[in-house]
């Protein structure tokens, strides 16, 4: 048996460094919001063999010459000959006149894809997004007391679960800063599996918790714990590894339109499998502190 | 029966079975050519074989369940337009709304037909006070064209037949005139039953309930059209040709003849369409060209198989035989989740690849979990029999309650009932659909076959070495 639970306060430290820079970011940089939350449109061209260099400065120039269009931004996606304009709503027919004007530039421009959301839309699923992700914690967190019969081990996976929460957050607004990443739908169906995923694995090492308990009912708390994060953490770290993996693979070699998806999945099973032994526990001893039992 | 179940060789036996039948679905359409030339010494005829093999249909019960064993590929896959429509519902009375709505999405339905679409699908939904419609339209690309179809207010009128010029020969359909009567002037159509209690009353008949111009219209073209048919049209098709019987005076006229239920059920719904008109306007509209999908998913499928080859060889170089057998337990998981999705049929998008990507990881945590309770008992230095049961027998606890955590959000998610208040979007549902298949059929791969292919081959190879 590993005393895991002497570096209790190193583990603190090292979450709360990432909830920091998690915070700040959030504070100073913040997310940026997808057209699927603030409306607008988006248009995916491709310019095969253009006749001259291509600007996204220059291309901007053009297309704001269309009338009622409103450019947020152009960017160009890497390895392909593809842009992505964002635009404000526009409708058909101002699309084809983006088009032809961009034909006019540089001969032959196809139509990828183009989306538009209406600015209701926008809000009406931020509103559903955020009752999502109450309704999934708090299902969650009564399923966990109602499994242990105990507010405490409840409360440390919540806890958790916040803790893996904020920091895919953070970590995307720190992509958004960086590369220009953006919040979609997606992202939100990401923390959600991240949100699951993170109590999954806390649930393991609790039951192993409980387990000991039975066996052992007079023992330290701390050696219990012990006990239990020792028979848990190969468990708990092979598992992730499998998915690591598995994402790892769809994050470099997947379609670009998963690809952040997988990412911030990513980054949720890192978390979620450091916060469950090295967050939820040493909180449910600091819980535990405060009572003599279980 | 129990004795049967009790034998792990029965149930790999069934297994096996079940994992041919399964390839069988899972086979795409492979075209296998053979033309071999026998040696002289044999006769020296050439052998040909050219055939499709795979691709199989499924046809059973008489034909009663019957699948196209293809998989359905999502808009974002197959490419295509994705409309999503609100009904201004401001002129309908309330009790009306759903009704319209029904009617909106049937003749959305028949102009999509006419253009020919065959992968198309309309669906309503009706969150609190929205009236929604979201047409999908695979491997079409011209928004244009399919906008303006879809997007217009169902035109209902009617006409009387001229009976001073000939019939179409080709048809038999007369030629019919139009009135000033039209949709404006139907207040509802509704399906009545006879209220003649002394006649077989169970026939459902077709009532039409008109404003006060359109009872004033109506009164003139029955009086002088008595005998006469008087045709109903929508969007400049024949829905319905009475005859007229006799004059109707009160603007409610009653269309009779041997309808079915249904049948009656679908005339009202379309001529309700033109009787409650309904504007719509564009909420969100997408259109994803035909090669942005496919390249994602063969980009994809190629990370899916690097990840399961990574994880296969984990699973051995750090489990040894154990983890070859759940290696097999994998694979079948992966061979089963396709073909379920092929039988169900599972529509699946990008995030829905992702999420069965992402469910290949977390199906071996079971069998992980399973494991790692072994090691630990053999550490223990319990006989290896009794290590093996317990590990399979004490993990259980862990294994239901961590997945059932991930059944509730995949449940959110999907979000089953339509709940106004969660998201409904498409992709998300994809996403949370081919999650929770993924779980349960991990479930019984990674605890079920890994348990019986060790019982059988890992306590083999144990007597066999010692």
């Amino acid at each position: 048996m590993i005393n895991f639970m002497k570096f209790r306060n190193l583990y603190f430290l090292i979450s709360g460094i990432f909830l920091l820079a998690s915070i700040l970011s959030l504070i100073f940089w913040g997310l940026r919001p997808a057209i699927d939350f603030t409306g607008g449109a988006l248009l995916e061209v491709t310019i095969e063999n253009p006749e001259k260099i291509i600007a996204t400065d220059d291309m901007e120039t053009f297309v704001s010459e269309v009338s009622d269009v409103k450019i947020n931004s152009i960017q160009s996606v890497s390895d392909t000959q593809n842009y992505i304009l964002k635009l404000n709503n526009i409708d058909e027919a101002k699309k084809t006149e983006i088009i032809s004007k961009l034909e006019e530039q540089y001969q032959t421009v196809t139509e990828i894809r183009f989306e538009t959301v209406g600015p209701t839309l926008g809000k009406e699923l931020l509103v559903k997004t955020a009752a999502a992700i109450l309704i999934a914690a708090a299902l969650i967190l009564l399923y966990v007391a109602y499994q242990f019969k105990s507010r405490i081990y409840g409360m440390s996976a919540i806890l958790a679960m916040l803790h893996d929460t904020l920091i895919l957050v953070g970590s995307f607004a720190i992509f958004g800063r960086l590369a220009g990443v953006e919040i979609d739908t997606l992202f939100v169906t990401a923390v959600l599996t991240t949100l699951s995923f993170s109590v999954h694995d806390t649930i393991v090492v609790f039951d192993r918790i409980r387990e000991s308990l039975k066996q052992s009912p007079n023992s330290k708390p701390v050696d219990l714990v012990n006990k239990a994060v020792t028979g848990t953490l190969s468990r708990s770290i092979n598992n992730s590894m499998t998915i690591i993996f598995m994402l790892t693979a769809l994050s470099l070699l997947g379609g670009i339109s998963i690809k952040w998806f997988s990412v911030a999945l990513l980054v949720g099973t890192v978390t979620g499998t450091y916060s469950s032994t090295f967050v939820a526990v040493p909180l449910l001893l600091v819980f535990l502190r405060n009572k003599k039992t279980f | 029966m129990k004795k049967f179940f009790q034998n792990p060789k029965n149930v790999l036996l069934m297994v096996m079975t079940l994992v041919a039948f399964v390839i069988m679905i899972d086979l795409p359409l492979i075209p296998v050519k053979i033309n071999y030339e026998l040696p002289k010494f044999l006769g020296g005829q050439t052998i040909k074989y050219d055939r499709m093999i795979g691709g199989y249909d499924l046809y059973a019960f008489n034909g009663k369940l019957r699948r196209d064993l293809s998989i359905r590929k999502g808009l974002d896959i197959a490419g295509g337009v994705s409309v999503l429509l609100e009904a201004d519902m401001s002129s309908i009375v309330d009790s009306d709304r759903a009704d319209a709505l029904n009617s909106l999405k049937d003749v959305i339905e028949r102009r999509v037909n006419l253009l020919g679409i065959s992968e198309a699908s309309v669906q309503t939904s009706n969150v609190s006070d929205k009236y929604r419609i979201i047409v999908e339209l695979a491997g079409v690309f011209d928004t244009n064209q399919a906008l303006s179809t879809i997007g217009q207010v169902a035109q209902l009128d009617f006409r009387i037949e001229d009976t001073e010029t000939p019939p179409d020969e080709t048809t038999g359909v007369p030629n019919f005139i139009p009135t000033d009567l039209s949709g404006a002037n139907l207040q509802k159509a509704s399906v009545v039953f006879d209220q003649d209690q002394t006649l077989n009353s169970s026939e459902p008949k077709i009532q039409l309930q008109f404003n006060t111009e359109g009872a004033k219209k109506f009164k003139e073209i029955t009086e002088q059209n008595i005998g006469k048919r008087v045709a109903i049209y929508l969007d400049n098709q024949i829905v319905i040709a009475p005859v007229v019987q006799s004059a109707i005076l009160d603007g409610r006229a009653i269309i009779t003849g041997q309808f079915t239920l249904d049948d009656a059920k679908i005339l009202v719904t379309q001529l309700n369409a033109g009787a409650l008109p309904v504007p719509v306007k564009v909420l969100e509209q997408r259109t994803v060209g035909p090669t942005l999908g496919q390249e994602s998913v063969n980009k994809s499928v190629f990370a899916g198989i690097v990840g399961l080859s990574l994880v296969i060889l984990f699973m051995i170089f750090y489990y040894g035989r154990l983890g070859f057998l759940a290696s097999i337990a994998l694979v079948i998981y992966g061979l089963v989740t396709l073909a379920i999705y092929k039988f169900v049929p599972v529509v699946l998008t990008l995030p829905g690849l992702a999420g069965f990507i992402l469910s290949i990881g977390m199906a071996v945590d079971a069998n992980i979990l399973i494991f790692e309770r072994i090691k630990e008992e053999l550490r223990l230095d319990k006989p290896l029999s009794i290590a093996l049961e317990n590990g399979f027998g004490r993990s259980w606890d862990s294994i239901r309650d961590a997945n059932l955590v991930t059944i509730i959000t995949a449940f959110i998610l999907f979000n089953p009932f339509e709940w106004g208040f969660l998201p409904t979007s498409g992709p998300v549902r994809g996403f949370a659909l081919t999650l929770a298949l993924g779980i349960f059929i991990s479930l019984f791969t990674g605890v079920i076959i890994t348990r019986n292919l060790v019982r059988v081959f890992y306590k083999r190879s144990l007597r066999t070495k010692k």
